[in-house]
Formats: structure tokens, C-alpha cells, sequence
């Protein structure tokens, strides 16, 4: 009996699963007779096979949702979004029910009365129209018929007439199978002309009743073909469903583990086969080898389910959402087909409806907000899941209002998250981040469907606990992406081997970003406020030694340090940080295993492994690693310090990258390159005169350019002269673009000279105005150009502050 | 007449016996090496691969704040089922299985070491000698709060 039981929710969960994304299909098509009897069939076979089992508020409930269905498939209602709904509602009190039973064996307390009387309702509401079926005397039941129909199996108790008749009525449906029954079912004949041609058949017409009923003029051949092509698929998923067996997921588990011992038993083996001279025997090893590959392989294809399991479920969850909302949403799925392992399917079930209500709920707009801004009314809400680099990417992307980065900054300050300071340096990529910290919403209000600011964290938690990782891409008013990315599987993941203090870690690859080989002879390693960092293209890297980080007595690996620092770097979040390492070795497909409870508190780890000379191996826990190195938080602000320094280099003892200029009069001018968003040569011609403004056109926007041989008090004379004389056409201008205050303009300087990188410590008062001070950079005395002079000056001609928002 | 009698598997730690109760032990192994795991508590000694289960080794010495094992000396390996998986307890020596009488039993001296009192069912008074009773659950739980949280507050300042 409890198998009977376990059966019937396996199948009655699945059923309703397919019901729901049915019925909100449905709404988008109405008037389809093909979902509608699917449906049907749906909630039907839960109603029998519980009156079986004798579940009664179940089967109450089916019944009353049975039956409205009943009426919308004989047309004699039309789908509306109250009945939407109530039907929906209806199927999520039947999951509740079948819950119950899978708990405590009984369909529970709950009996829904209130939802039972509003399906009576709506059914009531097309009580007029309410006279038997058209079809319920089915003509001689097509010879398929034979087959004992198991769905009518239960006995029914006598209920209302209509009911009855819709049962008869479906019990042709599945068993039928042939043309005539289903013409029939589809009314597209009259019974009576079936009944015409099975007699011209008995009567020894050799022709398919499809020919026949054609040639009767019963019915036109299209119809006919339409009706023979869905009776084929209908067949052919009849087939697929024969060729399945349902295997528990623990038999399953338990067959992934044995192969994994197996792969590290091979693993094991295969290190003796080098030193084997046995011909034979190196074959066979070989042969065991590539078994055991495939073998693993298999058993991983086992786990692994479409994703379309999880996409399927979306278009209910942003049905009911968007109604709650007031908003109108379309759903666009793409790589529905793309497979991964059904512990992270699962694990993302709850992250991506979450991230789904929150794209309808704070993403997408209301209707006519959305008209105002010149959007179609009804928002777009497309997921992508696709695989990439032996990863899979799962992209929801929504075309709403998108993420106003600032507000998450000032959310962020009020509630205490970031200091007022910290929020204002971060980037925008870096404060965007902050939406997944815990307490920060961007919503208005809090609604019931989200705001509260408990999600994304939650969010972010999940998918790094299956070693994902998420991604947020933003462009205000035009829409939202979030992408997150998870492994194929959790059992066997790609690592890097590295050594440390003696020691082997296993650092799992979807942290990694590069490798980076620091000769200690260049000077590589400098220290910020005691945290030593490392110029990598220009950004200062925090640096993490592995040893400290786990208090390994470094005496083993001592002989390493003088020659060179192996730096892996890594990456979590948008934040990079550099594990130094004594050695680097090679990448392998590890078996992660969990390690004990005595280690659960130890943030370093995800697991071990075992290696191919069976020995254990740690795996690092990269967050957790960043987490106990506080490159998260405190620490990561002291190295932004770093980087940022003081911006104009005044008082900054770390080095910077300067860039290098000619300055009127053959002197040598640096600004500090953070200042410069770009380094630009123009040609001449782009160059034009907009009342007193030297402008260029520059994408797309016009910037207004400041030559810095007239900006200084020099050469301020003779500002009107011609546009040939000022910039001969032949010779293209360089131009350092600078943002100032959110206003973008150009720098004209005579001559580039190069970009170099220097403490600028020794230092000397400025000599004269739009110099904020010298200092030898390059070995070179060097004037620093003072930005807010410059833009002070009279070479912004009239209005500065105009002239300078002209750029915008 | 049935006389309750208990059997242990047996084993020598700094010299004395102690026992756990057979049915909680998995297997006796020899001395398998050991990964290291920094930062975890220093009583346990590593993980070992015990046919491609990761299990942890506890070290019984320390545990119970024995001496620490002369140098030179292996341990061997006393797998013991517990609610938290199978862990590994390094001792000096094995022992027999023995079979006791219930009534030699008696309970740990009130001024026995209080590392060893907190984890002793009690001691079993043999002809050869006592046999102290390891509860096998109790010396593989740690004190897990204090010790833990100790061990990554002072990694957080390293």
C-alpha cells in the first residue's frame, strides 16, 4: 500500500507540475483543445487514483477543479484570470494536501471549503449554458477500447451528471488512440458519420476511416491530418514513457560515490602502470582506465535533468506575481535543454524564484510607467541558461528600470552597512555588490512579495554554498541582468594543486582568475599600511599568503621565498586578492568529500579530496579564505586607500601611475592617471569652435577642450585667433579626457610623453599658478598640472561651470 | 545463569588500558599518514583516506592530555562509529577483546584527571589491571563551542 501511496505522489506531483505550467500556457492561447484536455487529464487521474485510496478532501477538491475544467473544455466557459487562478489556487491546494500525505499519510486538516465553493461559482457562471455534452453516448468505442482503461479503475461514487459524463467522456481520450474516437472527441465529426464508416469498413471497404470519413465530406482532409499528427506524438511520448524507469535518487547518490572511489582507485592504479613493464597488464590498466572514465560519466548523465525543470516553473510564479503587481509580464526562455546535476537544480530552485519576483516586483515597471519612458507596456523577463567553460551560466535578464546604483549607496549608509565615506569611493560594479549584502533593498516599500532586504544575500549564500557564483549587470532604465554561474556537478570539479609550508591545497577552478609569477628582484611586493600588495597592470592586488592565513610553519617551504612568489589569483565577488603559494602544480578533476564535523567551523576549507598517491588533500573554501583574510571588509578598504591614494598624489607615499606631458615652454607636466578616464588623439578636423569653446565631437558627445599651454598664466594673451592657426589640420590633437563632477573634458597638451609609475616622493612647493606642486617623477622634476585650476581658468571661455556642462 | 556482561575492544594509551565497546568500533587499522589540518583543534592530528572516506584522526594522547607519544613510536588506528561518522583514534597499542562482568564495574574516581573523568563511562576492575571505559561519543565531540570558536577568533587576528 505505501508504495501504491509513494507512487501516486510522485505521479500526482508531476502531474500538477505539468498542470500549472499548462494553465498559465493556456492563458496565452485560450481556445487550444490540446492543453485543455491535457490539463484535464492532469487533475483527472489525481481525482480517480484518490478516490482509490480513499483521500477524500483531495479528491473533493480535484473534483470541484475537474469539473470547471470540464465546462471550459466543452466551451462552454471561456478562461478568464479569476478562473486562472481559482484553478491554479486549486492545484496548489491539492500540492498542500499531497504534502500532507506524504507526511503523515492522511490529505490533512485543510479542506478548502472556501476555494471548493468559488470553483462551484465560477462553474455556476456558465450554469445556463449548462446542458449535457454533446458527445456523452460515444458511438461504438473504437477496438483500442479493449485496453482496461486504467484511469476509470476506482469506483466512483454516483456523483452530479455533468461530472459523470465528463469522466465517460474522458476515458475515451487517453485509450482511444485512433482517428475516428478522436474526431469524435475532437467534434470535428458527428458520431453518427463515425458510426457510417466503421460500417463501411465492416463492410469490407479497405480504405482508413480517415479516407472514408474524407470522402463521406464528413470532415476535410486537413483536419484529419492535424488529428493523425497529434495522435502520433501522443504515441510517441506513450513510448518514451515505456522506455523510463524511476530509480531512486539515493540508489543514485550512493552510485555516484562508488564511482568516485572508483576514479580515485583507478587514479591510484594508473600511478603504478609507469613503472610496469608487463605489456599485458599496461593494457588492461588501460582499458580500466578509459571503462572507469566512461562509467563515471555515465553515472553523472544519470544526475544530470534539463533545466527546463526549473525554467517550467517560472511562468506561474511570474503570473502571480505580476497580477499582484499590477504589471504585465512576458517570459522568454532560451537552453531550456541545457542539463546539470539535480542536487544544484535543486539548489537553485529557491534563488531563481527569488530572483524572478524580484525582477517583476522592483525590475519591471508598472504599464504605463512604462509607455511614459517608451517601453512596450508589457515588460520582457528572458532566462538563458547556457554552458560555458564546463560551467553553466543561468541569465535572468529583465528589461525594467534597472538598479540606480546611488540609491543602493545611500540604502547601504543609512542602514549602517558601509561607512558614508566607503560607499562614495565605491564603483559602481562595487556598490551594485551591496544589493547582495544583508539588510540593503532598493525597493520603495516593502511589499509582500519582496523588499525586505533578506533575499539577495540569501540568495548569494545559496549559490556559493554549490561553489556558484552570481554577477549583477545594470544600465539605469533599460533593465537588469543577473548571471549566475554553477558547475556542472558538485562530486568532480577541476582544481588547481598548489603547495604550501610543504603541504598540497586544492583550489577549486571557478575561483581562479590567473596565475602570476612575481620575480622577487623586481620589487614586486610592497606594503600598504603593513598589508603587502602587489602591482598587477596597474591595480594594487591585496595579497594573502597561504601560510599565514593558516598559520603553517613556513620553515619547510623557506628556501622558496628568495627566488620568486607564486601569486594565484582569485577571485570572489567582483574582488580579486593574490594567494601566495610556494608552488604551483598541475589542474586535476577532484572528488570533493565533505569533511566531518569537527571542521565545520573552519572557514578555510570546502572538503578534501583524495589524490592519486591516496593521500587526503584539503580544499580551500576561496569566500571563506577572503572572508578570514578580511580582503571582504576591513582590510580591502585599507588596499582601496592604496590604490585610490590621495587622488592628486599630494600626499600618497605609495606610488601611482602618472601620466607624462609636455607643458608650455619645454617643461615636463604629470597628472596622476586615476584622474584621466582616457588618452585620446583627435585629428584636427574634429575640432571646432562653438561660440567662444574650442569643442571636438567625441562619442557622441561634444567635449569641451582646454589647452593647457593657455590655461596657464603665461600664455593667456591671444586667445582669438584662427582654427587653422590653433590646430593645424595636419597634426591630430592629443587629448587626456577628464571626468570632473560628472562632466567630461578635454585636456589639449602639446605632446604625450608616456605613463609611468612612481612614489613622486620628493617634493617642492609649486613655483607658479596650475601647479599644484613639483616633485621628481621619472627622475625628472615634474610639475603636477592642478586640475581645479586649470578649470578655473579662462580658457573654459565666459562660464566655466557652462562650458563645462555643455560636456555632459 | 546469564551474568550482564559487556565486550570491549582494548587498547594501551601512556600505559593504561582502556576499552570502548565493541559494537561502537569499526575497524583497527595501522598507522595510516596523516594530512594535516591547519587550524583545526591541535588534539585532532589529520584527516586519513580510510578507503576514500575522509575521516578525521583524533589523537587520544592529547585528547586526554597524556604526554605527548615518544618519537619514533606509530600509533595505531581504533575507528569508532559515532553520530558524526567514523573517526579515527590514534593510540599506543592494541589490546584484547575482551569480555567483562558488569559487576567489576565501577564508576571514575572523583579526583581522577577531569580531561580523562569527562570522557570515562567508568572503570572496569580487572584481574590484570583496570580497564578504563572510553565513551567513545564523548571523546570524539570536543567540547566543539569553546575550542572552535577560540581557534577562529585568533585566525581572524593572525
Amino acid at each position: 500500500m505505501d508504495d501504491l501511496i509513494q507512487e501516486f505522489l510522485v505521479e500526482s506531483n508531476e502531474n500538477l507540475d505539468r498542470y500549472d505550467s499548462e494553465l498559465v500556457k493556456l492563458e496565452g492561447e485560450p481556445g487550444s483543445q490540446a492543453l485543455l484536455s491535457s490539463i484535464f487529464r492532469g487533475i483527472h487521474s489525481i481525482k480517480g487514483a484518490c478516490g482509490f485510496l480513499g483521500f477524500q478532501k483531495l479528491e473533493k477538491l480535484a473534483h470541484a477543479g475537474e469539473n470547471l475544467l470540464s465546462k471550459l473544455r466543452d466551451g462552454q466557459l471561456l478562461l478568464t484570470a479569476e478562473i486562472g487562478s481559482a484553478l491554479l489556487a486549486a492545484g496548489d491546494g491539492i500540492r498542500q494536501m499531497l504534502a500532507a500525505i506524504d507526511a503523515t499519510g492522511t490529505d490533512g486538516e485543510e479542506e478548502f471549503l472556501e476555494l471548493i465553493e468559488q470553483l462551484k461559482a465560477l462553474q455556476e457562471g456558465a450554469a445556463p449554458a449548462a446542458k449535457k455534452p454533446a458527445a456523452t453516448p460515444s458511438p461504438k468505442p473504437a477496438p483500442a477500447a479493449a485496453k482496461p482503461d486504467r484511469e476509470s479503475a476506482p469506483k466512483q461514487p454516483p456523483a452530479a451528471a455533468d461530472e459523470t459524463a465528463a469522466a465517460q467522456k474522458q476515458e475515451h481520450q487517453p485509450q482511444t488512440g485512433k482517428l475516428g474516437g478522436t474526431l469524435v472527441e475532437q467534434e470535428r465529426i458527428r458520431p453518427e458519420d463515425l458510426e457510417r464508416g466503421l460500417q463501411a469498413q465492416e463492410r469490407g471497404d479497405i480504405r482508413p476511416i480517415g479516407e472514408i470519413l474524407v470522402s463521406m465530406g464528413a470532415v476535410s482532409a486537413p483536419e484529419v491530418s492535424t488529428t493523425l499528427r497529434m495522435l502520433e506524438e501522443q504515441r510517441a511520448k506513450a513510448a518514451a514513457q515505456d522506455s523510463t524507469i524511476r530509480v531512486h535518487v539515493n540508489l543514485l547518490d550512493k552510485l555516484m560515490n562508488l564511482v568516485g572511489e572508483l576514479v580515485l582507485a583507478r587514479n591510484q592504479i594508473l600511478q603504478f602502470a609507469g613503472r610496469q613493464e608487463d605489456a599485458a597488464f599496461v593494457e588492461t590498466l588501460q582499458r580500466l582506465n578509459l571503462v572507469t572514465s566512461e562509467l563515471r560519466e555515465g553515472v553523472m548523465k544519470t544526475r544530470m535533468q534539463p533545466i527546463s525543470r526549473l525554467f517550467d516553473k517560472v511562468p506561474r510564479v511570474v503570473r502571480d506575481v505580476s497580477m499582484a503587481c499590477g504589471k504585465q509580464v512576458r517570459v522568454e526562455t532560451e537552453g531550456k535543454e541545457t542539463e546539470l546535476d539535480r542536487t544544484l537544480l535543486e539548489a537553485m530552485n529557491d534563488p531563481l524564484t527569488h530572483l524572478v519576483r524580484n525582477a517583476i516586483d522592483h525590475g519591471i515597471e508598472r504599464p504605463e510607467k512604462r509607455t511614459a519612458a517608451g517601453k512596450s507596456a508589457e515588460g520582457l523577463l528572458r532566462l538563458r541558461a547556457l554552458h560555458e567553460g564546463g560551467q553553466v551560466t543561468i541569465e535572468i535578464t529583465d528589461d525594467g528600470a534597472g538598479i540606480d546604483v546611488d540609491r543602493i549607496r545611500r540604502k547601504a549608509v543609512e542602514r549602517g552597512v558601509v561607512s558614508a565615506e566607503l560607499a562614495a569611493r565605491m564603483g559602481p560594479q562595487e556598490a551594485l555588490n551591496l544589493i547582495m549584502l544583508p539588510g540593503v533593498s532598493t525597493a520603495e516599500k516593502v511589499t509582500n512579495v519582496s523588499g525586505r532586504g533578506v533575499g539577495m544575500d540569501v540568495v548569494k549564500t545559496n549559490i556559493e554554498h554549490v561553489g556558484g557564483s552570481i554577477e549583477i549587470r545594470t544600465q539605469f532604465g533599460h533593465g537588469t541582468s543577473f548571471r549566475v554561474k554553477l558547475p556542472l556537478t558538485l562530486a568532480i570539479v577541476p582544481a588547481l594543486i598548489v603547495r604550501c609550508a610543504g603541504r598540497r591545497f586544492a583550489i577549486p577552478q571557478v575561483n581562479l582568475v590567473e596565475l602570476v609569477r612575481a620575480e622577487a628582484d623586481r620589487g614586486g611586493i610592497e606594503l600598504v599600511h603593513d598589508v603587502p600588495v602587489y602591482r598587477l597592470r596597474g591595480r594594487l592586488l591585496p595579497l594573502v599568503p597561504l601560510s599565514r592565513e593558516l598559520r603553517l610553519d613556513r620553515k619547510e617551504g623557506a628556501a622558496q621565498s628568495k627566488a620568486a612568489l607564486n601569486i594565484v589569483v582569485l577571485q570572489v565577488d567582483s574582488r580579486q586578492f593574490g594567494l601566495v603559494v610556494d608552488e604551483v602544480h598541475d589542474t586535476e578533476e577532484i572528488v570533493v568529500k565533505p569533511l566531518g564535523k569537527h571542521f565545520k567551523s573552519i572557514k578555510a576549507y570546502a572538503g578534501a579530496t583524495i589524490m592519486g598517491d591516496g593521500k587526503p588533500v584539503l580544499i580551500l573554501d576561496v569566500p571563506g579564505l577572503a572572508q578570514s583574510a578580511s580582503i571582504l571588509t576591513g582590510a580591502h578598504e585599507e588596499a582601496r586607500v592604496g590604490r585610490e591614494g590621495d587622488a592628486l598624489g599630494r600626499k600618497g607615499i605609495e606610488s601611482q601611475k602618472f601620466v607624462l606631458f609636455a607643458g608650455p615652454g619645454g617643461s615636463r607636466m604629470a597628472l596622476p592617471l586615476s584622474l584621466l578616464a582616457r588618452l585620446e588623439e583627435l585629428p584636427a578636423s574634429q575640432v571646432e569652435r562653438s561660440g567662444n569653446q574650442w569643442v571636438a565631437q567625441y562619442r557622441g558627445q561634444i567635449l569641451p577642450l582646454i589647452r593647457v599651454s593657455h590655461a596657464l598664466p603665461e600664455r593667456r594673451e591671444g586667445v582669438a585667433t584662427a582654427l587653422a592657426q590653433e590646430f593645424p589640420p595636419t597634426h591630430p590633437i592629443q587629448v587626456l579626457v577628464l571626468n570632473h563632477q560628472g562632466h567630461a573634458f578635454g585636456l589639449v597638451v602639446p605632446e604625450i610623453l608616456d605613463i609611468v609609475e612612481d612614489a613622486a616622493q620628493v617634493q617642492a612647493p609649486a613655483t607658479r599658478a596650475g601647479v599644484l606642486y613639483s616633485a621628481v617623477i621619472a627622475d625628472r622634476v615634474t610639475e603636477l598640472l592642478d586640475v581645479a585650476y586649470i578649470l578655473r581658468s579662462g580658457e573654459l571661455c565666459g562660464s566655466q561651470a557652462q562650458a563645462a556642462g555643455a560636456g555632459q | 545463569m546469564t551474568r550482564e556482561s559487556r565486550q570491549f575492544c582494548t587498547f594501551y594509551l601512556d600505559g593504561l588500558l582502556f576499552g570502548v565497546e565493541s559494537q561502537r568500533i569499526q575497524e583497527v587499522i595501522r598507522w595510516l599518514e596523516l594530512t594535516e589540518v591547519p587550524l583545526a583543534s591541535e588534539v585532532i592530528s589529520g584527516v586519513m583516506n580510510l578507503r576514500g572516506q575522509i575521516v578525521a584522526a583524533i589523537d587520544l594522547r592529547r585528547r586526554l592530555e597524556f604526554p605527548a607519544r615518544p618519537a619514533g613510536s606509530l600509533p595505531m588506528c581504533v575507528v569508532a562509529r559515532t553520530s558524526d561518522g567514523a573517526v579515527s583514534l590514534l593510540v599506543d597499542d592494541i589490546g584484547d577483546v575482551v569480555e567483562v562482568d558488569e559487576a567489576s564495574f565501577e564508576a571514575p574516581p572523583e579526583t581522577l584527571n577531569p580531561a580523562l573523568r569527562s570522557v570515562i563511562q567508568g572503570i572496569h576492575k580487572l584481574d590484570r589491571g583496570l580497564l578504563h571505559v572510553l565513551d567513545a561519543e564523548r571523546v570524539c565531540a570536543l567540547e566543539e563551542g569553546e575550542r572552535v570558536a577560540a581557534n577562529s577568533g585568533e585566525s581572524r587576528q593572525a
